[in-house]
């Protein structure tokens, strides 16, 4: 989208929105994650939950051939399974993905902007950038600059962002929040409009490389930002949690989440994703136990 | 698009045909044989029959709590006493699903309450009042203080073993033996709990329940016990007020109440929405402190509004037994009926009314939750409590106005504050009249917390040290 606000009216927007009561907030989150989705319904569920995983590979190990091994299991995780939404490297990675999903509709999504720290010179992260769209990046992983949000400097974290949408081109930016950082609600609140005011396709929770990852809460809190940035401006916004997201049970309530604060519209890999690796096993072999009514183990999956 | 499929609550409590009363440790009949039936409000299948107390029966309850008190539990130590509690306590714990799910049978709230609120929180209130029970000269309430006998305890159907729980655990604590009636159409987890009693070897003749109707209660109340305990309507507490009067015995009301939720410009919006939801949907609004006001800064009273009818669209109302439902059946026809008055009034006088449009159940006593938006001070849906899922909205401008608004009324039970400020609440919470104010939440309930009410919300507390005082003579 193009961006409506000046980098001073987003800035004195955000610091103008209401607290979080964070009592309230975990309260919410706690009572959605007690619902109880049995039989057909979480079976549509895993279904839904493995099309909306961004399949992540972030380490310093990564290879061509560990990243062919993610993506031939990210196209075809298991017998009927749907393929996962994406599959989520470093940048170096890029070719390598693109050139193994050829042809199979999974996107390559590239961390950059000097992942996860950020704390490189911007011409860096856009360069970053840059070059993981010309690898053929379809989606942008960026981080937002945690060091001058902390500072007050929301002006920057703003420019910033537009900067790197403007750098990304047509490839759909998702904005890391890096909510284990900004600690408070009220912070992941002001990012999550100072993000979606600065052009962001998606807002997303974390890098997966701090202690604190994705939470319900925070993201409960992040859909109903989406939710009050629609309805402010007629632009959809998508939220993808990252990090510590490990099992079905997991995923369920974060779809309940979806289901309940966002609805129909939300509820596709278009606009929810999962940032995961050893989530897609798990949903797979409890699919494997909805279909043969008994529970396999680990080696009846892949390990990739 | 994403459906959640019936997960039903599979443990099924063993629900007698039939039970008796509950006098000195042993089920009897009532001495002239009546009987009455438990339904099953979502689906108004009978569940069982239980004896109707008569005055003979209350008289023998009596005799056997006063023979108890003097020859038992009034001599027994503190720390015996204790034992017993704690042993209630954990057996309550124990058995939490079979508990969860016959109070969802018999009172149509759903599993989910039960099984997170009502039956924890009764456990905790014996695990409380159960470290009181040799403590007791440590309590505040002066040296040494003695138990004041048999206490005659009636309680309401909106939380039949919570209210049980709050009434018995610190009677007990204090060295008081009772007699206690469930209310008429809610007896079911009382039998339980009395079966829980002979389980925990209980001394006969300490816990005495006596199923009933509204004159098994006026019997209770009229017969020579040394405190009457009565949780209740406001016009019930008001006869026993008077039936008691001259007498020596104490007494203590938890009556009806018309709360104010208010809710601040400077709120934190989808937390108070939460609120004003939990506040006046928790139990389908059965609850005597429920937020059954909403008082919103003129303000931000659109944008409020608008995201409470989004947030009540996705409340699920159906099945008590599905754990997924929110809103459950109406406890009896006689209350639908109530409340289907009064919102018809309120329509009559002018407010507006909006329901979600969720399908409700053919069968059992349903209502859709209801917000009222326009209302005035002076129509009776302002005024009178409900006591089901009906909200009614007004504004204010100034905080004085909020103030002054949610103090107009006769009740004084509770009252919520939602904003940011931490000098706000502090200022409406000291002007506020009401036995608890909540701040930035609403229905948070502990037994270490002393509950009760102002003006005709009653008198007495219950719950915390100060609970103790009602159930001691100091």
């Amino acid at each position: 989208m193009g961006s409506i606000l000046s980098g001073v009216e987003a800035a004195s927007l955000v610091r103008s929105l209401p607290g979080v009561d964070a009592v309230g907030l975990e309260a919410r989150a706690a009572g959605l994650a007690t619902r109880s989705i049995k039989k057909e319904s979480k079976a549509e569920a895993i279904d839904l939950a493995i099309g909306m995983i961004d399949l992540t590979t972030l380490e310093g190990a990564d290879t061509p051939g560990k990243v062919r091994s993610l993506c031939a299991k990210a196209v075809r995780p298991d017998g009927d399974a749907p393929s996962t939404a994406a599959i989520c490297v470093y940048g170096a990675q890029v070719a390598t993905a693109k050139a193994a999903l050829a042809g199979s509709g999974v996107k390559v999504a590239s961390v950059a902007t000097g992942f996860p720290a950020g704390q490189v010179p911007l011409e860096i992260r856009l360069a970053d950038t840059e070059s993981a769209v010309r690898e053929g990046a379809d989606e942008i992983d960026m981080v937002i600059n945690r060091g001058a949000f902390l500072a007050g400097d929301l002006e920057r974290v703003y420019h910033e962002i537009k900067a790197v949408k403007a750098a990304a081109g047509d490839a759909r930016l998702k904005v890391i929040l890096e909510t284990g950082e900004l600690v408070t609600y009220d912070n992941v609140r002001r990012a999550s409009f100072l993000a979606m005011h600065a052009g962001a396709d998606f807002i997303k929770t974390s890098t997966g490389k701090v202690g604190v990852n994705a939470t319900l809460p925070v993201t409960l809190l992040m859909m109903q930002a989406v939710r009050d940035f629609r309805a402010e401006t007629g632009v959809q916004v998508g939220v993808k949690p990252a990090g510590g997201i490990r099992n079905t049970k997991d995923a369920i309530k974060y779809l309940v989440t979806v289901n309940e604060i966002l609805g129909d519209d939300w509820l596709s890999a278009h606009w929810f994703r999962f940032g995961a690796s050893s989530l897609l096993n798990d949903l797979l072999m409890q699919r494997q136990k909805l279909k043969t009514g008994h529970y396999s183990g680990p080696d009846y999956v892949t390990v990739d | 698009m994403f459906d959640y499929a019936p997960a039903p609550e599979s443990v099924r409590p063993d629900i007698k045909e039939h039970y008796g009363l509950f006098i000195g440790g042993e089920f009897t009949d009532a001495a002239d044989g009546a009987v009455f039936k438990s339904v099953n409000p979502s689906n108004e299948e009978v569940l069982f029959t239980v004896a109707e107390a008569g005055e003979a029966d209350v008289a023998a309850a009596v005799a056997a709590a006063r023979q108890a008190h003097e020859t038992v539990w009034g001599p027994m130590s503190g720390a015996e006493r204790g034992k017993y509690l704690f042993r209630i306590a954990r057996l309550l714990q124990e058995k939490a699903r079979e508990f969860a799910v016959a109070e969802t049978l018999d009172n149509g709230k759903p599993i989910k309450e039960t099984r997170d609120f009502d039956v924890p929180t009764a456990a905790q209130h014996f695990f409380y009042h159960a470290g009181w029970a040799d403590k007791l000269s440590y309590a505040g309430v002066g040296a040494n203080p003695k138990s004041l006998g048999v206490i005659g305890q009636v309680i309401p159907w909106n939380f039949p073993l919570l209210m049980l729980s709050w009434k018995i655990a610190p009677a007990l604590a204090c060295g008081n033996t009772v007699v206690l009636k469930p209310a008429e159409t809610t007896p079911l987890t009382a039998l339980m709990f009395a079966e829980l009693c002979q389980e925990a070897d209980l001394p006969p003749g300490v816990v005495n329940i006596l199923p009933g109707a509204g004159a098994a209660g006026a019997a209770v109340v009229n017969s020579p016990v040394d405190k009457v305990a009565f949780t209740g309507s406001t016009a019930v507490g008001r006869a026993i007020a008077g039936a008691v009067a001259g007498s020596k015995k104490k007494v203590t009301l938890e009556l009806g109440g018309k709360a104010a939720n208010i809710v601040f410009d400077d709120a934190p919006i989808d937390q108070a929405v939460e609120g004003i939801v939990n506040g006046i949907f928790f139990n389908q609004g059965h609850v005597c402190c429920a937020g059954s006001r909403l008082l919103v800064q003129e303000s931000i009273a659109d944008e409020v509004l608008a995201r409470l009818k989004d947030r009540i669209a996705t409340l699920r109302v159906g099945d008590p037994l599905d754990k997924n439902t929110d809103v459950g059946a109406i406890n009896s026809a006689e209350q639908l009926a109530r409340i289907t008055a009064l919102t018809e009034a309120g329509e009559g006088e002018g407010a507006e009314v909006w329901q979600p449009s969720c399908d409700l159940p053919e069968t059992g006593f349903w209502f859709r939750p209801t917000i009222f938006t326009g209302v005035q001070q002076s129509m009776r849906i302002a005024k009178e409590e409900i006591f089901g899922p009906v909200l009614s909205v007004l504004t204010f401008r100034t905080p004085d106005e909020a103030i002054a608004k949610a103090n107009n009324t006769p009740y004084g039970l509770s009252a919520g504050v939602w904003t940011e400020k931490g000098s706000k609440i502090l200022w409406a919470a000291q002007r506020l009249r009401a036995g608890v104010v909540w701040a930035n939440t609403f229905n948070q309930f502990d037994a270490a917390s002393p509950f009760g009410g102002l003006k005709e919300s009653g008198y007495g507390r219950e719950g915390g040290r100060q609970g103790l005082e009602a159930y001691l003579d100091v």
